[in-house]
């Protein structure tokens, strides 16, 4: 499985989506609720007919509808599609029945339209409109960028505009992030090895990274805090940040994995932790300070603290974190294709392997309470 | 007779008194006497004794002559003095006349009476009849003979105012001779001070005359005189001044100027300091002249700089010769001149000279800034040396005169030359790295090898060694014994251990690994050409080697040419340098392991993308992709087995039967192994039970390489594989893809266990292959395992 998104649109309950990739049965997606408290992890399923799942998003306005793509074979020809679903009502928030019949009592999928993408070529990754009312969402097809319009509650995808990414050689994209900045009017495309950026009211691109990685880009993410960094990973095993107002050099490097980055993910509200996943089969968690929104970390209102807390974040202070790994994470015994965090709780995350083994992790207690106090 | 009586009874005057009187009675010789033996009491009547007289008994000579001379004008005097001269000769003949005449007299008397003596003897025993004649002869005698001794006396007192007289008249003429040169003075000084003349003996003559002229001023003649003379010499003085100002001027005749000026009495601060100015202006124009060679002065140094006309050597030579040596000849005679006097020895001379020493550095640096090039290094050496015994020489002169910084100018001269040689070193490297390039980048004929990677490597390591070892014995020259400022404290201790050891070797060393880091590190990804990864290997061994054993011997050659002080600063031991080596070595390879598992794997990942898995038909090749990667490898493992060591692999835990296979040697020529491996050896079962517990083994595709070929061979198969691995996860496979995929997965394994490390790794990796592909099989329908090897090795 490599399709792993959070219910972008639930800020209460943690749950992640989890798509399958099955040539010979029904493929899947699977609502798992995490049950901080109890501990406890839910799992609904819901019947995906129409293919195996290679990328799968939510609505960030709707807890219902998500998107999908998918492959769909026939005669001997692979072709991926998108489509955007919505769940059943009662799924939206999760269930608590007890997941042993799950798979017995699984529901399908309302299929609210789909992207047409006869024209323009397999779909790469289907982006919604961060923060936007659910309207816009942007896909990937080969060297296409298609901003589509959805209509009548989403039943209706009109293409609103695309841009095509002419060059030599079969260009193709294979991944984009969508911009949370400058009114969501940015996007960022990775295409080999390069990196790109869009305006999306002219389409046009504004900015490139060539050669940002000496192999294919695997992925992006931006920086939710400071608005011109942006993430990168691929398959020079490396993770690295840039800052699209300077794209000859990247500000910093990881080099913690030992084999293709497949993903990378800012934290959502800290943006110093970076979650990476790799065919290393490790998840890595690190702490990269210096280039986050907050350098030096929070001023603490000293009034606050005891003498013994006072003392205690003193020592901190004087120490401030440097940029590191925080935590690597081995649980996986085949490649990482996913990781996300969770857009309910900020200090946890899960990841997923090629063999489905999905984990759910928490940020390590000491560095939770050293971003907070 | 009666003058001899009275002579006689005028001995009771004084017995100096001599001479006769003055005016015309000198002619008649016995008047004077006759006046002279006179009775006293009468004369003393007649006048008051006048110590003038000449003739008077109470001359006094002195008296005598301050008044001549006070009273006579020089004529007059001179005059006088052959007057006297003359009077005194004619007394003294005179004296001469009256003595004998009266000897002969007395003579004759006693031989009238002949027998006086001898009866007045005898008559004592004659009898009384003789009584009154013996009485009246024997009165005579007693009378004549205290006459005599009288006479004598007299005599001796008239020699002695003889004497006496010579003598005064012997000063008085010398005092003429001087009134007479004094009076000359004017003439003489206007003579010999006349532009053009001799103005040194106008200055002997006027020095000498000075004193009594001043003595006598109050005299008017004197002080006319004097007057004169001054004029004269103020005018001279004037005029020598004009001419210090004279540019033309030589030091010495300068310093002669200024000595004259000096003995003029001239105020001697504003002497020196005109002195000085002068000289300042001299040899202002001598460093002028010099600095008209060195090229102007541009800020921004950008321009190119024609090569300077002469050489180091020879500027250093004239500016030593012309400059110091001014300046030393100008301080030596400065101190002649005004040692002791006021005002010259508050440091003014320190002062100028460290000014214009100052400059002369500058110059010196600036012409030294212009030896860009490597040139001669004994050259410099020597124009350095002729530079610092020179400056001693002017140290001792003038202490203060910047021994500081002519000392700091030989030693930053000597570090710069040694940057300098570092800077070559480096191009010579780059220059040697190039070649390399070259050499690893030409076409080479078919069937004809080019120079070996070894034989590069050893090329590449013994021309930088050599370099270094030459650059060394360069650098050596600036502490060889017969360098002057060899000596120096610091070429010593500091030159030895901060310039040689550390700013050229330890950075020699530090670079070559920061440089061959630089491959690793830099441009592979980004824009500039990324270097061959033969290139990477050679460097790794070159790292390595120079972490083994040439960094230890490069230092030990060096500590024993600069031997280090004791004491001297903590200097970076080898250990840390070997370290940075390997360090560097270890990047190299790991950097040469990605670059060529890269290369394979792009090759893997565009034959997997681009290929139609769904619609391809039965497989019945291996495909040509695989057949590529095997070759690739195998000449991977050739190009690594040039340089490292076969290593260690792991003992297989079963069947020795295949061990046999597995040992490669690398002593076989390159390129002519075949493969010996056959087929036909059964796939171990216990081999296969052991992959499920490989699989939970980790293995690690970018990982750090062991300094051997298999590991490096290892690492580069675990890449290629898993990106194989990843590829085919990405894709759809039909029936026969999964079947082409076996086949290929098969074909591999024939031909890669034997290169890696764990043959194991390579076996684990294909079976995942192989189970990733039967997942993504639509139609997962094997292909018989003897119909997949009858393909592989007809393949």
């Amino acid at each position: 499985a490599r399709a792993l998104t959070p219910q972008t649109a639930e800020t209460d309950a943690i749950r992640f989506l989890v798509g399958t990739q099955s040539l010979r049965y029904d493929n899947q997606i699977h609502i798992i609720d995490f049950d901080d408290e109890n501990n406890i992890i839910n799992k609904n399923v819901l019947l995906h007919q129409v293919g195996e799942i290679w990328h799968i998003s939510t609505s960030p306005a709707d807890k219902g509808v998500l998107a999908t793509c998918y492959n769909k074979t026939s005669d001997s020809k692979v072709m991926t599609c998108a489509a955007v679903w919505r769940m059943p009502k009662e799924l939206e928030s999760g269930s608590h029945e007890s997941p042993d019949d799950s798979s017995s009592n699984a529901q399908t999928l309302e299929l609210l339209c789909h992207l047409d993408n006869t024209a323009h070529g397999n779909m790469a990754c289907v982006m919604w409109e961060p923060m936007g009312d659910g309207k816009k969402i942007i896909s990937l097809a080969d060297n296409n960028i298609l901003l589509w319009d959805l209509q009548e509650s989403s039943a209706k995808a009109v293409l609103s505009s695309s841009a095509a990414l002419e060059g030599k050689g079969q260009l193709k994209f294979t991944s984009g992030r969508w911009s949370p900045h400058h009114n969501c009017t940015q996007i960022a495309t990775a295409n080999d090895t390069t990196v790109r950026g869009w305006d999306t009211r002219s389409m046009r691109q504004i900015y490139c990274i060539e050669n940002a990685h000496g192999q294919l880009v695997r992925d992006l993410d931006f920086n939710p805090n400071k608005q011109y960094y942006l993430a990168s990973c691929g398959d020079d095993c490396k993770v690295k940040f840039w800052d699209t107002r300077n794209v000859t050099e990247p500000v910093k490097t990881l080099e913690e994995h030992s084999h293709w980055v497949w993903n990378v993910r800012y934290n959502h509200s800290h943006d110093q932790l970076i979650l990476t996943g790799s065919s290393d089969s490790r998840v890595i968690l690190s702490n990269m300070v210096s280039i986050s929104s907050e350098p030096l970390g929070h001023m603490v209102d000293d009034d606050e603290l005891s003498d013994q807390e006072d003392q205690h974040q003193e020592d901190k202070i004087k120490e401030p974190l440097q940029d590191s790994v925080i935590a690597t994470y081995e649980e996986h015994e085949d490649s990482v294709y996913a990781v996300e965090w969770s857009s309910a709780d900020p200090w946890l995350f899960a990841s997923l392997s090629y063999d489905g083994r999905l984990v759910i992790n928490r940020v390590p207690r000491a560095l939770k309470y050293h971003i907070l106090l | 007779m009666a003058e001899v009586e009275a002579a006689g009874t005028g001995a009771g005057g004084s017995p100096e008194a001599s001479g006769s009187g003055s005016g015309s009675g000198w002619r008649r010789p016995h008047g004077p006497l006759q006046r002279y033996y006179g009775p006293p009491a009468a004369e003393t009547a007649e006048a008051v004794p006048d110590p003038a007289d000449i003739n008077g008994p109470h001359f006094d000579p002195e008296v005598f002559l301050t008044k001549v001379r006070s009273e006579c004008s020089l004529g007059q005097l001179l005059a006088r003095e052959a007057a006297l001269g003359r009077e005194i000769r004619a007394l003294d003949s005179d004296m001469q006349t009256l003595l004998y005449e009266n000897y002969n007299k007395f003579i004759s008397a006693t031989g009238e009476h002949p027998a006086v003596g001898t009866q007045a003897s005898g008559r004592d025993w004659g009898g009384p009849r003789h009584q009154a004649s013996d009485s009246f002869f024997s009165d005579t005698i007693r009378k004549m003979k205290v006459d005599f001794r009288r006479m004598e006396a007299e005599m001796d007192d008239l020699a002695a105012n003889m004497a006496a007289i010579s003598t005064s008249s012997a000063r008085v003429q010398a005092l003429l001779r001087k009134l007479q040169s004094l009076v000359e003075v004017p003439g003489r000084l206007r003579r010999w001070a006349a532009p053009g003349a001799d103005p040194a003996r106008a200055l002997h003559c006027h020095a000498r005359a000075r004193a009594v002229l001043r003595h006598y001023r109050h005299l008017p003649s004197f002080r006319a005189i004097e007057d004169e003379s001054h004029a004269i010499m103020a005018d001279l003085a004037r005029r020598l001044r004009a001419r210090l100002r004279d540019d033309t001027l030589d030091p010495k005749e300068l310093t002669e100027c200024v000595e004259m000026l000096l003995q003029l009495e001239e105020p001697p601060e504003e002497l020196c300091e005109e002195f000085l100015s002068h000289a300042g202006a001299r040899l202002e124009a001598e460093l002028a002249a010099l600095e008209a060679e060195l090229p102007p002065a541009d800020a921004s140094g950008t321009a190119a700089t024609p090569p300077p006309a002469s050489d180091i050597l020879d500027f250093v030579d004239r500016g030593s010769s012309t400059f110091v040596g001014n300046l030393c000849l100008l301080a030596a005679s400065y101190r002649s001149l005004f040692e002791g006097r006021p005002g010259a020895g508050d440091g003014r001379l320190e002062a100028f000279a460290a000014t214009l020493t100052t400059r002369y550095f500058e110059l010196l640096e600036r012409r030294l800034a212009l030896e860009r090039g490597l040139g001669d290094t004994s050259l410099l050496v020597r124009a350095l040396d002729r530079f610092h015994r020179r400056l001693r020489a002017l140290l001792e002169l003038l202490p203060a005169a910047g021994a500081e910084a002519g000392a700091t100018l030989v030693a930053r001269a000597a570090r710069e030359r040694v940057d300098r040689y570092l800077w070559a070193l480096q191009t010579f490297f780059l220059g040697c790295l190039g070649d390399v390039r070259q050499a690893l980048a030409a076409p080479r004929p078919p069937g004809k090898e080019g120079p070996g990677l070894p034989d590069l490597l050893a090329t590449l390591a013994s021309s930088v060694l050599g370099q270094l070892k030459a650059v060394l014995a360069y650098v050596q020259l600036f502490t060889a014994k017969d360098v002057a400022f060899a000596s120096l404290p610091y070429f010593k201790g500091e030159f030895c251990m901060e310039a040689v050891r550390e700013g050229l070797v330890v950075a020699f060393v530090r670079w070559l690994c920061r440089t061959a880091r630089g491959f690793a590190d830099g441009p592979a990804e980004r824009g500039a050409p990324a270097a061959p990864p033969a290139l990477l290997l050679l460097l790794a061994r070159l790292c390595l080697d120079y972490e083994a054993t040439t960094i230890s011997y490069i230092l030990t050659l060096t500590d024993e040419q600069f031997p280090p002080e004791d004491t001297g600063p903590a200097v970076t031991p080898g250990p840390a340098l070997c370290a940075e080596a390997r360090g560097a070595a270890q990047r190299l390879l790991d950097h040469y392991v990605q670059v060529q598992g890269a290369a394979v794997a792009q090759m893997l990942r565009k034959s997997v993308e681009t290929r139609d898995w769904l619609g391809t038909v039965e497989p019945r090749n291996v495909r040509a992709v695989m057949k590529r990667v095997v070759e690739d490898i195998t000449a991977i493992d050739v190009q690594v087995g040039q340089l490292f060591e076969e290593g260690v692999r792991r003992a297989q835990s079963s069947d020795s039967s295949r061990r046999a296979f597995s040992v490669y040697s690398s002593s076989r020529a390159p390129g002519r192994y075949a493969p010996s491996y056959t087929p036909s050896a059964p796939m171990d079962t216990h081999l296969l039970s052991n992959i499920q517990k490989l699989f939970s083994e980790r293995i690690d595709i970018f990982s750090p390489v062991e300094f051997n070929k298999v590991s490096v061979l290892t690492g580069i198969i675990k890449i290629s594989l898993k990106t194989l691995l990843e590829c085919v996860r990405l894709r759809t496979l039909g029936r026969f893809g999964l079947q082409q995929v076996q086949v290929d997965g098969h074909y591999l394994q024939l031909y890669l266990w034997r290169f890696a490390a764990d043959e194991r790794v390579v076996q684990g990796l294909l079976d995942e292959v192989a189970a990733s592909a039967a997942h993504r099989c639509l139609d997962p329908v094997p292909m018989e395992h003897s119909v997949v090897e009858l393909i592989c090795e007809r393949g």
